[in-house]
């Protein structure tokens, strides 16, 4: 009787672990893979990077990876780039850091821009133009610059130079010159604010964390977390995307530095930094303004193998949702995870790693609270149940976007990095990354290791 | 258009926006407030802060009654002597309503000024109270904070609001022809300094919560929220609780300040005003400006200017005695009695009495882009309307857009709506010369010519391409909607709207039915109408329906007396002494003199002699020379861009001269002449309720006031009829008959009222 029930429970525990699927690959459709991906190292804006222009780090970024992964330049068919505030003189980014970098000229570049999931863009436009057979091998990346942003000038100091520009006679420019006011030169800063609402990012987290009752302390707890375990991660060496950068003029810098444990004291002393005086966000439970870039290596499955390449991981289906810009800003996540999960045929039980990006702890947590919610599933996603929670020991092991930084542009790749070297390193089979984006958009992919 | 095509010309006059807010609510309790234990009020402690939670029974707003206040006195008095309580906050269960105002039926129950004015000393004594408290009240504002509801707030030691579109803040007791009776006259001066509380309490306009906060109104906002683990407007009002416990904690513990810092320019004011000669040069110039305004014929304004005064100069004792003093003697003025009859009416005026519609109007197709058509597009869109609009040129249509688009973007510079809202708003509207679309349409209001033959025509075509539950609607003001109808295939989907210009201003929308059209096309009319955001009365179809036809024998008689020789300065300032927003003169030009004879003409055939009076060839004439009014640049007045006074048309002398009469000297002094011209108004208004062209007094008080500018004090015909008494109206009448005739003879339902002195048209 003890042996019956012994092995009833074996069989149990089995039929658990058990995927609902053994692989995601599907019949007649090209098996795309990531054969590697790198990054430079995240730094606070600010600080080395702060003399370069975006395209100096994003040229850092495939440098690396072409080091990385010794790939022939020439048979590179495609590079793309995601970036968000963009630089004007380098406003195609991917082809002036392709140039610099030694890729072959006649290999295009184009950069794409989709906030704070540029780079999931720029990746599944690389695994698209795979997919239809137009390329067998996409560079993929991202790049921000945060150190410096075009501030202009006001609209009516531009058109007061325009017209200067196009004044013949020295009557004319004195008569355009005569409309100058003083207040014309009053700059135009680009903003981390919806353009559709004028609110400003943390402003709306602020708003979203208590629409979900997040309370103060549960954010910095969670901050705390994630720059705990990107500490671990950083000291065990865990990070393996990470390149060094030689910066000219200034030191190789090997790591990311806005990993700082702190204590939850500490940061209970902060004041809120977008809802005066009582809001919930601040500096320490938000992610940070970040100079970065990142760059992967996309290819069709059969050339990679016919090259000698051991992949990492599969690019598996993905799902692009968008909703409320004003209310709903950061809840990407939530809608994205079901949609993918369903079309994948997979449920949270099949994932193994959870890579999220980490806007705001507070963004993280409402997001968990809207996944808890049978009312948010029904009221607004349209299902019977709610989709359920990500269990926390398979969520973010390697820190997050709090902790590790966030460039913008560059932060959809390391995402998906992280979750495949997390599967290689755990031994896992699938990864789940999911991000929200300005504009209420959000985006998540199914990862699949690559049998070892 | 005539009827008004231009009395928009009111919009511009700020001290007639009447009664848009709600600052008084009338409710009717039926049930018996003694038999029940706190039923508008109650608290619960959480920590050491109580939370006291009002919420009236059986309403949508919580009123400020007598029930109300002793429930509050209850509740108070047990806080202040719990040991474990050290702050609270008070806030509405309601979503949208903190309190909307006081009780305007515990008012006219009152039957002396000094039942008045003993309701006025309680509320007094009660907030005086509360503001000394030494545990910290913390007012949580979501939703409208109204006249009594704000006097409240701003006993209370700290005051936190919802930003958004729903919480205001106001004192529109004036609009009422009352004052802040509660303290309101005596607090606001030192909360937001002596000319902005002049500012409030003189207009009553609402005030949106993040004004009030830079006002120092409020002294925290807090961000309304999306949707999380309820729904967005429940979580908005927990959350703002949560906010306000944090912030009454932190005052019992003496961690926030109450106090509020003051910016520059709010410093130097009060600086100046601690001046007294500054001081008395402000009373000077507001009391100045609300004479020229009033005219007058407003005794609230003046009086809440003497009773801030008495506050400042002689201090709060006397201060709170003026108040409650004036504000009983107030109360029982005929013009506040006017003003809350209009109150009541509009709010009547503001539901469907069809009930719902079968069907939900949500695609609305508009004919013609001219000045109506686009107005009415712009007040659709805006509230969510798909609409269509057609014209029958590029450039007109161009124009119409354009007009639609630069109502839109008025409101961005005035900060009411972000340049985003304002673009999703218009994408509602599609601008076309043909009828693509007009098969999904529910509703086609036609804004083209006044000609029968053109809207006939129109109709023919649209009836062609339209589904068969879409409405048709008329939009004229004078052509008997029948005669429209007789050409349609199906007269009961064929009904009247009758807007006012300019659309975005003015309130009123007359609905005109036909015997045939049927109660569900006049259900989707009003609705619509009330969509849009329209005070709505629903008239029998006639010659000029009610609102044309009462303004026509004004008129004729506007005319007459200009040929008797009255200078049209003198006409106008005699007119708007009485109360008018606009001169009479003035008024014909702004309708515009061809319009103003195309209707003389038209109700002149359909009335006959009684219509009668001035001679329509001063019209004729003038059309004739090009003297069509503003539009034309000339009319009685000459009418620059730029230019602010406008002068005397000289060139009218001739015209005038050649039809000059003698003026009757029995009927000619400025008080006869003013009466002449409301009386056969008042005498036309009654009519049309004896002839069954209006259904009650109410609309044609609504319709007179808000459509035609009909002075508010007097409360619309039927009220000044109650008010002044059918018999001297009927003497006046006679006496005016005996000197011009028929056009003067009292209808039978005036002399009726005047023949029984017990009859009112409001009982």
């Amino acid at each position: 009787m003890t042996l019956v029930s012994g092995w009833l429970l074996y069989g149990w525990s089995i039929a658990v672990q058990t995927k609902t699927k053994k692989t995601l690959a599907k019949p007649n459709i090209r098996n795309i893979v990531v054969v590697d991906g790198v990054r430079t190292p995240f730094l606070l804006s600010g600080t080395s990077y702060k003399d370069l222009m975006p395209h100096d780090v994003a040229r850092a970024a495939l440098t690396g990876l072409l080091h990385r992964t010794s790939v022939p330049k020439e048979v590179v068919d495609y590079i793309i780039f995601g970036t968000v505030i963009q630089e004007v003189k380098t406003s195609n980014v991917a082809r002036e850091a392709a140039l610099g970098a030694g890729f072959s000229d006649k290999t295009p570049a184009h950069t794409v821009t989709m906030a704070c999931i540029s780079a999931n863009q720029a990746m599944t436009t690389g695994v698209g133009l795979i997919a239809s057979g137009q390329c067998d091998v996409v560079v993929a990346g991202g790049v921000e610059l945060m150190s410096d942003i075009p501030i202009r000038h006001s609209r009516k100091m531009r058109k007061l130079m325009l017209d200067l520009n196009k004044a013949k006679s020295v009557g004319q420019r004195l008569s355009v010159i005569s409309k100058f006011r003083l207040n014309f030169l009053a700059p135009e800063l680009p903003a981390v604010a919806e353009f559709s609402t004028s609110e400003t990012m943390g402003h709306s987290a602020d708003r979203l964390a208590a629409a979900f009752a997040v309370s103060r302390l549960e954010q910095d707890e969670y901050a705390l977390r994630s720059h705990s375990l990107a500490k671990k991660a950083q000291d065990e060496g865990l990070l393996s995307d990470v390149v060094p950068f030689k910066v000219p003029g200034k030191d190789t810098v090997t790591k990311d530095n806005g990993i700082r444990p702190s204590s939850l004291e500490q940061m209970a002393k902060l004041k809120p930094a977008f809802i005066r005086p009582y809001g919930t966000v601040t500096a320490a439970n938000s992610s940070f303004l970040t100079d970065g870039a990142s760059a992967m290596l996309i290819m069709a499955e059969e050339k990679a193998l016919a090259m000698g390449y051991k992949p990492k991981a599969y690019l598996r289906d993905f799902m692009y949702v968008s909703q409320d810009p004003k209310d709903q800003l950061l809840l990407g996540p939530t809608y994205a995870t079901p949609k993918v999960l369903e079309k994948a045929g997979l449920t949270m039980n099949d994932i193994d790693a959870f890579e999220f990006h980490e806007a705001f702890s507070g963004q993280i947590l409402a997001n968990f609270k809207a996944m808890d919610s049978d009312w948010f599933a029904q009221n607004y996603m349209g299902r019977k149940t709610k989709i359920g929670l990500p269990p926390l020991e398979k969520f973010n092991n390697w820190g997050g976007s709090l902790s590790l930084g966030h460039p913008f542009g560059a932060t959809g790749c390391r995402l998906v990095m992280a979750a495949a070297n997390r599967l290689r390193k755990e031994g896992g089979q699938y990864g789940l990354v999911a991000a929200c984006a300005a504009g209420g958009q959000g985006h998540a992919m199914i990862v699949e290791a690559y049998p070892k | 258009m005539v009827a008004c095509r231009a009395i928009g010309i009111l919009g511009r006059f700020s001290a007639f926006r009447i009664l848009r807010s709600r600052g008084y609510i009338c409710r009717n309790f039926t049930e018996s407030s003694a038999l029940l234990t706190r039923t508008h009020i109650n608290y619960g402690v959480k920590g050491d802060v109580a939370v006291i939670r009002i919420n009236s029974p059986n309403s949508k707003v919580n009123t400020l009654n007598k029930e109300l206040h002793s429930e509050f006195i209850e509740v108070m008095n047990e806080i202040w002597a719990s040991d474990q309580i050290r702050s609270a906050v008070l806030i509405s269960s309601k979503p949208g309503c903190f309190i909307a105002g006081a009780d305007i039926n515990m008012l006219a129950a009152c039957k002396t000024p000094q039942e008045v004015t003993q309701i006025s000393q309680e509320a007094q004594r009660t907030f005086e109270k509360l503001e000394k408290s030494t545990k910290p009240v913390v007012a949580a504002i979501s939703g409208s904070c109204l006249g009594g509801g704000l006097e409240l707030a701003v006993s209370c030691q700290y005051r936190i609001a919802t930003k958004d579109r729903k919480t205001v803040l106001g004192t529109p007791e004036v609009l009422l022809g009352i004052l802040p009776g509660a303290g309101g006259t005596q607090r606001l001066p030192k909360m937001v300094g002596v000319p902005a509380a002049f500012d409030m309490m003189l207009t009553g306009r609402n005030i949106r919560a993040d004004r009030a906060k830079k006002m120092g109104l409020v002294d925290q906002l807090v961000e309304p929220l999306g949707p999380g683990l309820k729904p967005p407007e429940e979580r908005t009002i927990e959350y703002l609780e949560e906010v306000a416990i944090t912030f009454a904690k932190g005052l019992a513990d003496k961690k926030i300040s109450p106090k509020r810092d003051k910016g520059l320019v709010e410093k130097l004011t009060a600086y100046a005003m601690t001046i007294p000669f500054v001081r008395q040069q402000v009373y000077k110039k507001v009391e100045e400006k609300v004479r020229k305004q009033t005219k007058g014929l407003y005794p609230a304004p003046l009086k809440i200017i003497d009773v801030v005064k008495t506050g400042i100069e002689q201090g709060s004792d006397a201060g709170y005695l003026s108040e409650s003093q004036k504000f009983g003697e107030l109360a029982m003025t005929k013009e506040s009695k006017a003003l809350m009859g209009l109150y009541h009416g509009q709010v009547l005026c503001k539901k469907n009495k069809f009930g719902a519609p079968q069907k939900d109007v949500k695609h609305l197709a508009i004919l013609g882009a001219g000045l109506m058509g686009a107005g009415i597009a712009q007040v659709s869109v805006d509230k969510g309307l798909k609409t269509l609009l057609k014209d029958a040129t590029l450039t007109g249509l161009g124009r119409g857009q354009q007009q639609v688009f630069k109502g839109l973007n008025d409101k961005v510079k005035k900060k009411a709506l972000t340049s985003f809202e304002r673009d999703s708003i218009f994408s509602n509207l599609t601008g076309q010369l043909d009828y693509q679309g007009f098969e999904k349409a529910d509703m086609v209001i036609e804004a083209v010519f006044e000609d029968l033959s053109l809207k006939h025509r129109v109709l023919k075509e649209v009836e062609a391409v339209i589904p068969d539950h879409c409405v048709f609607a008329s939009n004229t003001s004078a052509l008997p909607i029948s005669e429209i109808a007789a050409v349609s295939k199906r007269p009961e989907k064929v009904i009247g709207m009758h807007y006012f210009s300019p659309v975005d201003k003015m309130q009123l929308l007359e609905i005109i039915t036909t015997e045939k059209t049927s109660k569900d096309t006049s259900a989707s009319a009003v609705a619509v109408g009330l969509k849009q955001g329209k005070v709505i009365i629903v008239v029998k179809d006639g010659p000029g329906f009610y609102t044309t036809r009462c303004l026509a024998p004004m008129m004729s008689e506007v005319i007459r007396i200009l040929q008797e020789g009255v200078d049209p300065k003198k006409l106008d300032s005699l007119t708007t002494s009485f109360g008018f927003p606009v001169g009479a003169a003035t008024l014909v030009d702004e309708v515009g003199v061809d319009v103003a004879k195309h209707v003389a003409e038209d109700l002149g055939k359909a009335f006959g002699e009684r219509f009668g009076g001035g001679n329509p060839e001063l019209l004729t004439q003038m059309v004739s020379k090009g003297f069509l009014g503003r539009k034309s640049g000339k009319g009685f007045y000459i009418y620059q861009e730029g230019v602010k006074n406008k002068n005397l048309n000289s060139d009218m002398d001739s015209i005038l001269a050649s039809l000059k009469i003698p003026p009757k000297s029995e009927v000619s002094s400025d008080e006869d002449i003013q009466f002449r011209l409301v009386t056969s108004f008042v005498n036309e208004a009654v009519m049309c309720l004896q002839e069954g062209i209006l259904a009650t007094p109410a609309e044609g008080d609504i319709g007179a006031v808000f459509g035609l500018g009909f002075p508010p004090c007097l409360g619309g015909p039927f009220c000044f009829v109650d008010l002044y008494g059918a018999q001297k109206l009927v003497d006046r009448l006679k006496k005016y008959e005996a000197a011009y005739g028929k056009q003067f003879t009292p209808c039978q339902l005036l002399a009726d009222h005047a023949n029984s002195p017990n009859k009112k048209f409001y009982q």
